[in-house]
């Protein structure tokens, strides 16, 4: 279902550098004309935003430009920009900057200065307000490299039903990077830590889609323990070099096992607070599941919805591609990551008839805590016909990935369900 | 005959449009006019006597992409709308709102897809695999 609703999901044909700043917008005059052509009383246009009047008509020359970014990647959005890759495109251990998934939530900034870029550090559990250069952060604490996984909470969302709203990743919003940066903890026990400290959150310089600067996209943190987790960064680089654009150039938050958009991008600004942060995206029902488990369908209200915060478990095939057609006598070999929230993944599995047996594949240990891991495994097929590999892992605390999709949730989080790849076996 | 005029209409507009919009830049894009299975190729869009309508009020603010991969009933629809409205400043929509409800519900309704789809075997590109060395 996912493949057929990504069908409709064109790809910007060509994509050339522009100002971001007056995308969607043109000068006023022209809401009227467009109504006489349709025939359709605009009835809404007196209560748009002064300068700012729908343009409508330009759907495909305003795809936001994916620099940097790998051209197979696969667009679910381009205003804000949400792009993931294709599995087989994730084999690298450590995934290529171009290949990092994208979650924009608003519009990245533009005309970075990194002479001039800070960093504030305040709030109501903050000592005093602090503010640093890049050049202080830089030389003034010691540097860390981890190697980090990120995923996006929604990953996995396109396979609910009935379906939840928003983006419909499928298998690919996920990516191991290695992140250097200096420790939060460090900047934070710098600045100083009341002992009313209980959640850090933080707010970045992207800008929201509606072109108003007084509106926040997302700003989102973490309680004040996992801030203080050794593998908790302020980083400033992806792979050895700059972050990418896209991925929060030049500063961003890093918080492994935990979603995505804890890892606050383009960070300019931490706030120690006394309660649990109530930036945009941390309230309602944003990154949130319901308390109490519920049936596929069912209303919730806010309430009754706590924020996630441990990934699940979860495995990814990223050789061979889908599809693999071979010879009865040849072997198979596949390989792929595994990760989960917290702790090591313990073992992963493999599946050649649908989950009826299961044999295990050779596992990696992490790099460090949040690194995913390494499987792979060999195998032969006892006859011609249409297979699907199946994988399967299983955290240090005995949890595996579900072959079903797990419990239903109005928004469509933590998809884990086992990842298959088709493969059919022909005569030798 | 009635859309091909619309969209006749509304070409030599678009062009001024785009150029207003890209400051004079010249750019590759797909022929507006294009229509395939039904769907307005340049936006993915389904193609009826209401895509213009929808298009000229959904995209102004987001991409189309935000429809074309959503699927809800017509309230699941109409709470986007409210959504929208409470939090992006999306204004009352008036007269046009049933008129879009009925577009999204129509074309983007949510199918019963189970708990676990098959692959989806159209999708597949089947290819020959060698042994790894």
């Amino acid at each position: 279902m996912k493949h057929k609703r990504s069908k409709n999901i064109k790809s910007p044909k060509k994509q050339s550098p522009r100002s971001l700043s007056r995308r969607g917008f043109i000068s006023k005059g022209t809401v009227s004309t467009v109504g006489f052509v349709l025939g359709a009383e605009m009835v809404f246009a007196k209560h748009f935003p002064k300068g700012l009047t729908p343009i409508g008509l330009l759907e495909n020359d305003i795809a936001d430009d994916l620099i940097g970014k790998h051209k197979d990647l696969i667009i679910l959005n381009d205003r804000p920009v949400n792009a993931e890759a294709p599995p087989h495109l994730l084999d690298d251990n450590i995934t290529p900057r171009d290949l990092f998934f994208v979650r924009n939530n608003g519009v990245p900034p533009t005309d970075i200065n990194v002479d001039t870029w800070t960093l504030t550090i305040e709030g109501e559990s903050a000592e005093k307000t602090k503010t640093y250069t890049l050049k202080d952060l830089k030389t003034k604490f010691k540097e860390h490299s981890y190697q980090i996984t990120l995923e996006c909470g929604g990953n996995g969302r396109s396979e609910y039903n009935p379906p939840a709203k928003g983006n419909q990743w499928s298998l690919g919003a996920v990516g191991c990077a290695t992140w250097t940066g200096i420790r939060l903890r460090d900047v934070l026990e710098d600045v100083g830590v009341k002992d009313s400290a209980v959640y850090i959150g933080y707010y970045g310089k992207d800008t929201h889609l509606s072109g108003d600067a007084d509106k926040k996209t997302i700003s989102r943190g973490v309680p004040i323990s996992k801030a203080m987790e050794d593998e908790s960064l302020i980083a400033w680089s992806m792979n050895g070099e700059d972050l990418p654009m896209h991925n929060g150039y030049p500063l961003r938050l890093i918080f492994g096992g935990w979603p995505a958009s804890c890892s606050g991008k383009w960070l300019e600004k931490i706030v120690i607070r006394d309660k649990i942060h109530d930036g945009p995206k941390m309230v309602g029902q944003s990154y949130r599941v319901p308390c109490e488990t519920v049936a596929p369908g069912a209303k919730v209200a806010d309430e009754d919805m706590c924020i996630i915060e441990e990934m699940p478990v979860k495995s990814l095939i990223t050789y061979p591609r889908t599809g693999a057609s071979i010879k009865l006598n040849q072997t198979l070999s596949i390989r792929g990551h595994a990760w989960c929230g917290s702790s090591a993944v313990s073992t992963t599995e493999y599946s050649i008839d649908f989950g009826a047996t299961w044999e295990k594949c050779t596992l990696t240990k992490p790099a460090n805590r949040h690194a995913w891991q390494h499987f792979n495994a060999k195998m032969k097929f006892p006859k011609v016909g249409y297979y699907e590999v199946w994988a399967r892992a299983t955290d240090e605390a005995g949890r595996s990935q579900p072959m079903i999709v797990p419990g239903w949730n109005p928004k469509g989080y933590l998809n884990n369900a086992c990842h298959r790849i088709a493969v059919r076996v022909t005569a030798s | 005959m009635k859309k091909l005029t619309i969209s006749l209409l509304l070409l030599p507009l678009m062009c001024a449009l785009c150029y207003n919009c890209t400051d004079g830049k010249v750019e590759t894009k797909i022929d507006d006019s294009l229509i395939e299975n039904g769907i307005h190729v340049a936006t993915g869009l389904a193609y009826d006597e209401n895509f213009e309508l929808v298009r000229a009020l959904c995209t102004s603010c987001h991409s189309a992409k935000l429809i074309t991969q959503n699927r809800a009933t017509r309230e699941g629809w109409k709470d986007m709308i409210v959504w929208m409205q409470k939090t992006q400043k999306l204004p009352d929509l008036s007269t046009a709102e049933p008129i879009v409800l009925d577009y999204l519900a129509k074309h983007y309704a949510p199918e019963d897809i189970g708990r676990r789809s098959n692959l989806d075997m159209e999708s597949i590109e089947w290819y020959e695999l060698s042994e790894e060395e």
